[in-house]
């Protein structure tokens, strides 16, 4: 899978330290290998928002606070919100291990101070990936991201951990052919 | 330019001399773990999508089933027998069933798993606990698990490092869990977003490795990376009866770079709590004292190990619960249990009036044996507390050490444990 140039949507904003607890609750964790399900719940744990996934467009926008997807390892938080469709997360910061999460998923984030701070709910989003360029129709504004190390960046384009992780066992195999 | 410890084993894993904060480094593993939430996601990951048949070595994974098991319903049943199967069919020699393990933070130190100066990653957030054992420990998702476990090594941003000095010692009643409560009350919960917190100083020279790794445990409510402490006489002789592997220490040089030190009159900390809703909404325990309780939990990761249990223990010795109040009591590991039937601790908590479960991470993140319904209010030895943790979201939880615990329970509001127990005794202090 790989990633869209230009994403466009309209935006959902949500606070500071949104939690993965909030995104989607523990008890949701027994649809760990189904992502749709999941989807039905994500953000369901933040007060006000217990039906929100209904809401939500494909390809609607989500932008967060400061430290968005602290607490648990869950990989289960970015599944769920991709599983709502939701296409792209934009925060003024995220935890680590949510970043880490998405950036494996080959799903795309954005750290954006700039666009969490002056984005409003409903206003219509388009991003540019490549150059990480934010441009804000409903405002008339545009914002800047914060560019990703190399090696982040790369992940991400190639698709995730997953098909680095194939081509590292591939070269592994072709060194060693007999080991499996 | 000298490094850090956790600079140290990232360098060390990565094959190089040293490493600076910023690099991005491909690192040697020494040793992972998954649990029943998070080994089906990376199981199915590892062999449907990377291809990969085998893991890298049986040997350094340990799985638990603690989460949800014993199964809380059949869709947990599905994922314990997932975990089972997929430990069973990669011939993963530290598999812990149910009954015979526990919380994977209390697991992994008591079996001597988890030792100095190697870098260790677990598909749970707490796993920054082992960083009191002196080596480089953090959680990981489970598409991170999957690689880990197809290559035996794991990509790493090098973090900057906070040190924490903490001088002088804490005081009577004081405990690991109010330092590292007012510690994140100082700096907030992205306090340490990434970074690495190196622990020091007089006052951890005198507290145990249990409540060292009850301080490391929290790491992650700073925002951590990861939590690391030094090695000393006490990580010595905890090691010396545990270690399964062997090891070697390492040591922060004396010309190492922190981005920031921080320094703490540890004396000077009182008890404490955290109040609804989230792990930095620090207060002294006397601004809630008298707030009344629905339930009060003792257990998880962070503060349910016999050291722990304990000095619950002491405090409820010929007291009943608080009418209109539950006490749920969760060892931390089945080890934990057959000790503390050992020295009679259950026995008290049973006639104290106290729900004694099993070992499971159960009511800490609202899984079960101790979920909370709408408005009520709790006080939880645990290490979390944002909206809906323990269940419902308009539930209202305040984090605090196990005697403090354990004497709210006695009384019904939050209480100083000195109104049940005149004076803990030293040799459980």
């Amino acid at each position: 899978m790989t990633l869209p140039k230009v994403i466009r949507g309209k935006a959902w904003k949500f606070g500071d330290n949104i939690d993965t607890d909030q995104i989607i609750p523990a008890k949701y964790a027994i649809y760990s290998l189904d992502e749709k399900e999941l989807g039905k719940h994500a953000m369901e744990g933040v007060p006000g928002h217990e039906t929100w996934a209904p809401g939500v467009a494909q390809g609607d926008i989500l932008v967060g606070g400061s430290n968005f997807g602290c607490g648990s390892s869950r990989e289960i938080a970015p599944v769920a919100i991709r599983g709502v469709g939701i296409s792209l997360v934009i925060a003024d910061s995220f935890a680590r291990i949510f970043f880490r999460n998405a950036i494996n998923m080959g799903y795309p984030i954005l750290q954006s101070p700039q666009a969490a701070e002056a984005v409003e709910e409903g206003d219509e989003l388009e991003v540019d990936l490549e150059e990480g360029i934010i441009r804000n129709f409903t405002k008339g504004d545009e914002y800047r991201a914060e560019p990703f190390p190399k090696f982040m960046s790369d992940l991400l384009r190639m698709g995730g951990l997953v098909p680095w992780v194939r081509k590292r066992l591939e070269e592994r195999r072709r060194m060693s052919p007999t080991r499996g | 330019m000298g490094m850090t410890m956790t600079e140290k084993i990232l360098a060390r894993g990565a094959g190089r001399d040293s490493v600076r904060p910023g690099d991005l480094v491909l690192a040697k593993v020494d040793f992972a773990m998954g649990h029943d939430l998070t080994i089906p996601p990376a199981g199915k990951i590892m062999r449907e999508q990377m291809g990969a048949e085998k893991i890298w070595d049986p040997d350094r994974v340990a799985v638990t089933q603690d989460h949800f098991q014993p199964a809380k319903d059949a869709a947990s049943a599905t994922l314990g027998r997932l975990t089972r199967e997929f430990s069973h069919d990669m011939g993963i020699k530290w598999y812990f069933e149910v009954g015979q393990g526990g919380i994977c933070h209390t697991v992994l130190p008591e079996n001597g798993l988890v030792l100095p100066g190697e870098l260790i990653v677990g598909a749970d957030s707490h796993s920054c606990t082992y960083g009191a054992l002196n080596n480089f420990a953090t959680g990981i998702g489970s598409t991170d698990l999957a690689c880990v476990l197809a290559l035996g090594e794991l990509w790493f941003r090098v973090p900057e490092t906070l040190k924490f000095v903490y001088r002088n010692r804490l005081k009577e009643w004081v405990e690991a869990k109010d330092l590292i409560l007012y510690v994140i009350g100082q700096i907030g919960v992205d306090g340490a977003r990434s970074k690495a917190m190196e622990h020091t100083g007089e006052a951890l020279r005198h507290i145990d490795m249990e409540a060292r790794l009850t301080m490391t445990n929290m790491a992650i409510e700073a925002g951590a990376k990861n939590g690391i402490m030094e090695f000393d006489g006490v990580t010595k002789e905890y090691l010396d009866v545990r270690a399964k592997r062997e090891y070697t220490s390492v040591t922060s040089d004396p010309d190492a770079e922190y981005e920031k030190v921080f320094e703490f009159d540890a004396e000077k900390v009182e008890l404490g709590v955290a109040k609804p809703m989230s792990p930095d909404n620090y207060a002294p325990l006397s601004e809630v004292a008298g707030t009344k309780l629905d339930q009060v939990f003792i257990g998880s990761c962070t503060n349910s190990r016999i050291t722990d249990l304990r000095r619950a223990a002491a405090v409820l010795e010929n007291h009943k619960v608080a009418p209109g109040v539950r006490l749920i009591i969760t060892p931390s590991s089945h080890q934990v249990a057959i000790q503390a039937e050992k020295e009679g601790l259950i026995g008290t908590f049973l006639a104290a009036g106290a729900a004694w479960t099993t070992a499971t991470c159960g009511a800490c993140l609202g899984g079960h044996m101790g979920v909370l319904g709408e408005g009520e209010v709790c006080l939880s030895t645990t290490n979390r507390n944002f909206p809906g943790r323990m269940g419902h979201p308009k539930a209202q939880v305040y984090l605090s050490n196990p005697a403090v615990a354990a004497a709210s329970a006695v009384t019904g509001v939050i209480s100083h444990p000195s109104e049940v127990l005149k004076k803990m005794p030293a040799a459980i202090r």
